[in-house]
């Protein structure tokens, strides 16, 4: 009995800071709809600057907590200032921009950690006076512990405290709800929103700095948490801070016991949680449904474009370019591009579901990465050809699409994107720790093409071959009755059904064409590199897709090319540099500001009409 | 006091509003009249700095403030009651008050939750109750009783009487007299004719886009046909 108390009791502590970390997330969402992965980031400064400042100020009791609290207030400034510099800017950008942005965050604070503090796990002390072990009912529980078991609940109340009874709280309620009324009402939302981000930062910081006596401070912090606090903000509803409490608690608790339950899956225990509860209730545990945010439109959508002759042309050149590369190229360019081609399906197919589709996917690694590993454990178990296993590909992305598309299509917006995410976590946890089967971490190995295939040049043929097919059928579904029936969907759904089109079936399949094609990609991408871990799943790959499409453009079928191309060409040259996150970051976060259309529309801007057709006329307000 | 001159708008590339100019005088009450989607409420909108204008200016107090974001007009004392009333329907009746809470301003009336409850009687019996449950003239009320707590000179008051009941509609009216007695300006946006005569000193008519007339609404009595052009369903 006392065992399973112990137990419960750390589940709580373990809440505590992941409830710092979602309330904040929470905060800042509900007012300015932005999913801020570099929130992680703030956790982890947090829990930097607290060594830090744990180390500079007088040890002992005062000293302590002065740096926690010194910490956590420095990491609401560094908010603030983010939130004049970059986020002020985009704020009417779509979700992706911001995701995108955001991301770029993350990379560059990673790499200014590793510059500050080093690679090096840094343990802080333990908190004076609290080093010592209670017993409770024969168990010892750190002292420690039972003081985050109280912290939670008491950051709670003041958060509500904070919220509904003061004319601060009042007005942050009010532009939840309505931004261009609450200004209209003489209310400055810049501010508003600056003082937002620096409560909810400030949160994020506490929760990495309480944290430092039970984790080392690490450069991994920022994603795993991430991770985990979206879980707990999507499962108790989006904006709703007691909510983010009962998940954490849920979640904290999930952890605690599950470990004792399914040791093989606990990384996937909190995803499933959060795909059963969205089903079930779809705004979350406590959340309201989800309102139209009034004052927070971005540009509509312009109708797409067909080529102009001149454009025909050019892709003739350009399909008859990569023919004849193989005849100068030697064999470095060829995998070079080979990798190219690949991404290009895989942003293409990512394309097809965001632009035309407008379902919003954070999760498309999980696709990518089905459709390397169908072929991979194919070959593993089933000893197939090279044919069999690029068939196996499509076909096993394809079945994960089925199963995945239809809970996402029943939910919209940030929760649809939240549920995609989850589907890739999903997928990346089992293959992450089904080690039997998968590998796990070590990954398949030794998937290498047939006979007549294994030259470089011939892979590249097969490559090019695959994939122009593929986009070329991309494109002409785009075009057809049915890509005219998404795309109307995605403009306004209730006209769309009103006029007779199942509207959820149609996106379902899109789902199911996306995750084919993407699958494809995963299958080409296995076999040219001979071997598939679990990073292909990841986060980071599925961000590395939205990359390119936002790179591209998303209100362009060639965006995507363009995208994938000049992503991969720039990862190429940078990741071979020491400090390559904040070199890519920084390019990221330049693009979103100064280039916001991305690429091909900036392209389209200052190209001449003979190439983009013609020009939009009026003027934009 | 407040100037609007040849403004015109966009939603994307379809033209709303086409050199829209007229004024409002201090302590007067002027109807725009129009059918729906004249662009009534889109002139309201470019007035408060919530659709922006390639063209034209939008003066009040002599002063312009067509580039001003919205919060700096309101703080100026121009008052803005929305279309469809958008209250905070999370909030209380006192809470959405507070929202529209600013400082007091020498040229305006100074209004209280008190002053107010005294002229939307309904109000103060349910001060505690999420916008959200209650009534469309409920709703209505208290929209206007928030934008009064900005202590405005002058309000643009959008289609007040849409969907709300006839009893309402008449005690709305009184209330736009009682607003007049303390001086203030009212520009109101109307598709009931009647109404607006009730309590409008002059009439401005909107027809896609563009002014068609301006003048007194004892003008726009006797002349039927202009009313008939632009008004009639």
């Amino acid at each position: 009995m006392g065992f399973y108390l112990a137990q419960f009791l750390t589940g709580l502590a373990s809440a505590s800071s992941l409830f710092l970390v979602a309330s904040g997330l929470s905060i800042i969402f509900g007012v300015t709809r932005i999913v801020n992965f570099a929130h992680g980031s703030f956790f982890m400064l947090g829990a930097y600057l607290a060594y830090t400042f744990v180390n500079i100020l007088p040890h002992g009791v005062l000293g302590f907590w002065g740096a926690i609290i010194v910490a956590s207030l420095l990491v609401g400034v560094i908010g603030v200032f983010l939130e004049i510099t970059l986020f002020r800017r985009i704020y009417k950008a779509p979700e992706l921009f911001q995701l995108v942005a955001t991301f770029g965050v993350v990379l560059v604070i990673q790499d200014l950690a590793l510059w500050i503090w080093g690679a090096e796990d840094l343990f802080g002390p333990r908190a004076p006076g609290l080093g010592g072990a209670v017993r409770i009912l024969g168990e010892p529980i750190p002292q420690y512990d039972l003081l985050l078991i109280v912290l939670g609940p008491a950051v709670l109340l003041a958060v509500w405290l904070l919220f509904n009874k003061t004319r601060w709280g009042t007005l942050v309620r009010a532009a939840t709800q309505d931004r261009e009324m609450v200004s209209a009402l003489g209310v400055n939302q810049s501010w508003l929103f600056t003082s937002v981000f620096f409560v909810g930062s400030t949160l994020a910081g506490l929760g990495g700095a309480i944290q430092l006596p039970r984790e080392a401070a690490n450069l991994l912090m920022d994603l795993n948490v991430i991770g985990e606090a979206f879980v707990v903000v999507v499962i108790g509803g989006m904006g709703s801070v007691p909510g983010a409490f009962l998940a954490s608690v849920l979640i904290g608790e999930l952890n605690a016991f599950g470990i004792l339950i399914f040791p093989e899956i606990t990384l996937v225990l909190a995803f499933l949680v959060m795909a059963v509860v969205l089903v079930v209730r779809p705004w979350g545990l406590l959340g309201k449904p989800d309102a139209v945010l009034r004052g927070a439109d971005g540009p509509p959508e312009q109708p797409l474009k067909p080529f102009t002759a001149t454009s025909k042309y050019l892709v003739w050149a350009l399909a008859a370019a990569l023919l004849a590369t193989p005849a100068i190229a030697d064999e470095f360019v060829l995998v070079l591009l080979s990798d190219i081609l690949i991404f290009t399906l895989f942003a293409v197919s990512l394309h097809f579901i965001m632009g035309p589709g407008g379902l919003v996917s954070f999760g498309h690694a999980a696709y990518f990465g089905l459709g390397a590993y169908g072929a991979a454990l194919a070959v593993k178990y089933l000893g197939v050809d090279m044919i069999s296993g690029l068939v196996v590909a499509p076909i096993a992305a394809g079945l994960g699409a089925l199963v995945f598309g239809w809970f996402c299509v029943r939910l919209s917006g940030v929760y649809l994107a939240m549920l995609t995410l989850a589907a890739a976590q999903i997928t990346w946890s089992v293959a992450f720790q089904w080690q039997d089967v998968t590998g796990g971490d070590d990954g398949i190995l030794g998937i290498w093409p047939a006979e007549w295939a294994s030259e470089k040049m011939a892979y590249y043929y097969l490559t090019l071959a695959l994939v122009g097919a593929s986009v070329y059928v991309i494109r002409r579904i785009v075009y057809a009755p049915f890509g005219y029936a998404l795309r109307a969907g995605r403009d306004s759904q209730l006209r769309v059904e009103a006029i007779g089109i199942n509207l959820k079936s149609q996106q379902w399949m899109a789902f199911v064409i996306t995750g084919i094609f993407a699958g494809i990609a995963g299958g080409l991408y296995v076999y040219s590199k001979g071997s598939i871990f679990p990073d292909e799943l990841h986060i980071a790959r599925s961000v590395d897709g939205l990359i390119m499409v936002l790179l591209g453009g998303i209100q362009s079928l060639i965006g995507p090319i363009v995208g994938a191309v000049s992503f991969t060409m720039l990862e190429d040259l940078v990741t071979r540099l020491d400090y390559w996150r904040i070199i890519f970051g920084g390019v990221i976060l330049f693009i979103v500001v100064i280039a916001p259309e991305g690429l091909a529309g900036f392209a389209r801007k200052i190209l001449p009409e003979s190439l983009t057709g013609k020009k939009n006329e009026g003027v934009q307000i | 006091m407040l100037e609007v001159q040849g403004i015109n708008a966009f939603y994307g590339q379809a033209k709303i509003l086409d050199d829209v100019s007229f004024s409002v005088g201090a302590g007067e009450v002027v109807a725009l009249l129009g059918r729906n989607g004249a662009g009534k409420s889109t002139t309201m909108k470019t007035m408060m700095g919530m659709v922006s204008s390639t063209k034209g200016d939008v003066t009040f107090n002599g002063e312009t403030i067509k580039k001003l974001p919205s919060h700096v007009i309101c703080q100026k004392g121009l008052g803005y009651v929305p279309e469809e009333r958008r209250i905070f329907t999370e909030l209380t009746v006192m809470e959405n008050l507070e929202v529209g809470k600013q400082d007091k301003r020498p040229d305006a009336p100074f209004w209280t939750p008190d002053k107010l409850f005294k002229l939307f009687p309904n109000l103060a019996e349910m001060r505690n109750r999420p916008g959200g449950q209650m009534s469309g003239g409920e709703q209505q009320m208290l929209s206007i009783a928030r934008t009064l707590m900005g202590n405005p000179s002058a309000i643009l008051l959008d289609e007040p009487s849409e969907g709300i009941a006839p009893v309402i509609v008449e005690q709305m009216a009184f209330t736009i007299m009682e607003l007049k007695k303390e001086g203030l300006a009212v520009l109101l946006s109307e598709q009931n004719l009647h109404f607006a005569k009730l309590v409008s000193d002059r009439a401005v008519i909107v027809e896609k886009g563009s002014i068609r007339y301006q003048g007194t609404v004892k003008e726009l009595e006797e002349n039927p046909e202009i009313r008939d052009a632009y008004l009639a369903v």
